[in-house]
């Protein structure tokens, strides 16, 4: 672009240009190494988009149909490519519009820098057209967040929001910049990226006496049991963790979010934790004598009742965030920091070992699992198709090298159960929110942040109608994604604890579906619905091999329950397999 | 407002002060109310001033809680960009006080108070005298601003006020050596103080 003004001196020397605000959050942008932005533009934001219209070549700015969408494709963006997800949004209905993905990736920990639009400063506080205080309203759900009304603020408060970002335990921030900040001229000295914030500490100092003990606690334990979860993505300590595993020779489980970090057939990963879990890490939790939970925060779904949950195991817990040791469960040995750093600390001074004893249990739950559950689920021979079998016929198609981004409900448990993962960052999922409409535009950004992958969103008829709007984005902008719907006509996990719990009182349940093929076909996205066996291999492979993105609907069967199940207020021990 | 307990009642609660070094920015104090407000936590005192750090605020919060609940406020509170550093102690750990002001009728209490021999049994000071009114002013502990209402009450008491409790840490150091601290890059030991790690058995769920 084309440098507005003449270039001046101030008085310390360094080279400035004059510049508008707008240019300098763009200029900001580039030099965070920001490549695509999400967004939707609005009267508050008018100036940045001005701006943006000379900045074509350089940044590409995706139009979504609404904000949610906007920031969920950040989302998707984020989780693929471990880089900072940018959404821009104007005022009032704009960044209120946001409130939802940014309280999903606050819990989610997903790094996100969101721009909003607000009214001229000298309106602050007069309930001006499109005003609304959003800098209070996302509080409790940003990371950080900062209302620039000065432009000379910009480029210190962008390096600050990218910063704190994708720093420690990353997070979204939301920059609120008022209108006359945006339009405003100032002497733009360059960009500084900032690498210190004196009152932010986003790695706690290692503490050696820790690692000792924790050392220690696994040389001497006889069952330990390793859960990890996404802070082991995060931490992009992929690598760090699989060494850790493979010479302690400990058996693995993960949370939904923790997904793919090793992959699914290493022999030391033994399935999922949770609510919707795999049998035997659920059982065995209450059976280990030692765990070592890495980069994850005993949620409730994962630990059902706390009251019941590994009393008689001594806990070793790794995060980054201080104030998640003790939080839920108490810690016998916290070992605070960067798992990138603490695991090879660990690894350094623990035994090599194997329990092929304690493994063969986990394997004899599996077995029983297999017997009870996934074989009819994967495998059924007659009846109506299951969304377990769609899933099977997907793996052996994409051999696992497929993001499998899903949506929220039964489909995302029965998804995120039996999808293989060969890679780290392929599993996308709302895990801690539960936002349904998720799915959709996080697909969207995380197409753009893994290109050269095929992602495939795995979709429910509830879910899909929260943000179908978004194929509107997947057609203007030409994005491949395959949309996997799987409609049960049910919002299906509400209406299988109104079976379970509640008598099967299905109270508002029973939702219909619009023609899905005929939706997509007025998007100009080619389309298929399919409720026959014979038809899955070949209609999962036509979407596969389809240049561009794709919906293919499944009819599956109404009323199927996603089992194992720790039903809410029971013990992980307690979990039932019908 | 809350009682006032100095001990440990049965269900474990007790009264504790947080104190809270931040940056001065608009809209922490906001960041950190909700902290409070999210768990459903009431909190009986609030007082936020410039410390003796330019630049550097320092919150007094003072809640009645148990050790385990304000131990995760406090970690939850540390863990804002803006804040420095958190410290909670007992009320046995800190000197406070509180100020009140007293405002009653001049002609009431001239005539029918000894004047000076309240204000010496309580410690308090006029701040004005009018015609129509006198303002007195005393500082002290809850118990002690509660007296002197209690005494002025009889003499027609028109308005009264107290401010929040400020408190010092008997055992602080201050905070400017810490602040260095953190103003470096690499922080050392001194500002991480997980002493607390290790401690209490109870499991506390929100």
């Amino acid at each position: 672009m084309e440098i507005e003004q003449q270039a001046l001196s101030n008085p310390s020397g360094v080279e400035t240009i004059e510049v508008s605000g707008s240019v300098a959050i763009l200029e900001a942008l580039i030099s965070e190494g920001t490549e695509v932005i999400f967004g939707y533009p609005g009267g508050a934001i008018m100036p940045i988009y001005d701006a943006l219209y000379d900045y074509k070549e350089k940044l590409n700015h995706i139009l979504v149909r609404h904000e949610q969408g906007g920031i969920h494709a950040g989302q998707g963006f984020a989780r693929t490519s471990g880089k900072v997800g940018v959404v821009f949004a104007t005022s009032g209905p704009g960044a209120t519009n946001l409130v939802t993905g940014l309280a999903d990736a606050m819990i989610d920990s997903t790094p996100l820098v969101c721009i909003t639009g607000q009214v001229f400063a000298h309106l602050l506080g007069t309930d001006a057209f499109q005003e609304t205080d959003v800098i209070n309203i996302t509080t409790p759900v940003t990371k950080w967040n900062y209302q620039i009304t000065d432009a000379t603020e910009i480029p210190e408060v962008i390096s600050k929001a990218f910063y704190i970002a994708r720093s420690g335990r990353p997070g979204p921030v939301l920059i609120d910049i008022t209108k006359n900040a945006q339009i405003q001229k100032f002497d733009y000295g360059g960009y500084t990226p900032c690498n210190h914030i004196r009152s932010y500490r986003p790695k706690p100092i290692i503490r050696n006496e820790y690692i000792e003990q924790a050392a220690a606690l696994i040389n001497q334990a006889k069952r330990p049991f390793i859960l990890w979860g996404q802070g082991v993505i995060l931490g992009e300590a992929e690598q760090e963790f699989k060494l850790f595993v493979e010479k302690s020779g400990i058996p693995s489980a993960w949370t939904i979010l923790g997904a793919g970090a090793i992959p699914t057939n290493h022999p030391l990963n033994v399935g999922m934790l949770g609510m919707h879990g795999n049998y035997g890490p659920n059982v065995l939790t209450n059976d280990c004598d030692v765990i070592i939970a890495i980069g994850m925060r005993f949620d409730d779904r994962v630990t059902g009742r706390l009251d019941k949950y590994a009393k008689q195991a001594k806990i070793i817990h790794l995060d980054i965030d201080p104030s998640e040791i003790d939080k839920n469960v108490q810690t016998t040995v916290p070992v605070w920091g960067d798992c990138k750093e603490t695991l090879p600390a660990l690894t350094a001074l623990i035994q090599k070992k194997s329990y092929p004893e304690w493994l063969q249990k986990f394997r004899e739950f599996e077995k029983k699992e297999i017997e009870a559950v996934i074989q009819e689920e994967l495998n059924p021979k007659s009846g109506e198709l299951t969304m377990g079998e769609v899933i099977h016929q997907l793996n052996e198609l994409t051999q696992g090298e497929a993001i499998i981004v899903t949506d929220v409900g039964q489909h995302q448990m029965v998804a995120c159960r039996y999808a293989k993962f060969n890679n780290t960052r392929s599993n996308v999922t709302s895990g801690g929110l539960g936002t349904m409409g998720f799915a959709l535009p996080a697909a969207i950004g995380a197409k753009f942040g893994a290109p050269e992958r095929t992602v495939v969103a795995v979709i429910g008829d509830g879910g899909f109608q929260m943000t179908l709007q978004e194929l509107g984005t997947i057609m203007q902008s030409s994005i491949d994604v395959k949309i996997l719907i799987l409609n049960n006509r049910f919002l299906g996990m509400v209406r299988q604890w109104q079976e379970l719990f509640n008598q099967h009182r299905y109270s508002f349940v029973d939702i219909e579906s619009p023609d899905y093929v005929a939706l997509a076909a007025a998007y100009k996205i080619k389309g298929k619905s399919i409720s026959e066996r014979g038809d899955i291999a070949s209609s999962l492979k036509e979407m596969l091999e389809y240049k561009g993105s794709y919906l293919l609907e499944v009819m599956v069967t109404k009323e199927n329950n996603v089992f194992p199940m720790v039903p809410q207020g029971c013990s992980v021990s307690e979990i039932r397999l019908k | 407002m809350g009682n006032q307990n100095k001990t440990e009642k049965p269900d474990g609660k007790q009264e504790f002060t947080i104190t809270v070094y931040t940056e001065n920015q608009i809209g922490l104090l906001n960041r950190i109310a909700i902290i409070f407000t999210r768990r459903k936590i009431n909190i009986h005192s609030l007082n936020t001033s410039p410390s003796e750090i330019e630049s550097i605020h320092r919150f007094n919060i003072v809640v009645h809680e148990t050790e385990e609940v304000v131990r995760k406020l406090s970690r939850q509170i540390e863990k804002q960009v803006e804040v420095l550093k958190v410290y909670y102690n007992t009320n046995e750990d800190i000197i406070w006080q509180e100020m009140a002001l007293y405002k009653v009728p001049t002609d009431i209490i001239a005539e029918k108070a000894s004047v000076e021999r309240l204000l010496r049994e309580n410690g308090a000071r006029a701040v004005v005298i009018r015609k129509d009114y006198t303002v007195f002013e005393t500082t002290g502990h809850r118990e002690e601003t509660d007296a002197l209402i209690k005494i002025l009450q009889p003499f027609g008491l028109i308005e009264f006020v107290r401010s929040a409790r400020v408190a010092i840490i008997k055992k602080s150091d201050g905070f400017n050596r810490k602040l260095r601290e953190f103003e470096k890059a690499e922080p050392g030991d001194e500002v991480i103080e997980n002493e607390y790690l290790n401690k209490g058995q109870r499991i506390f769920t929100m």
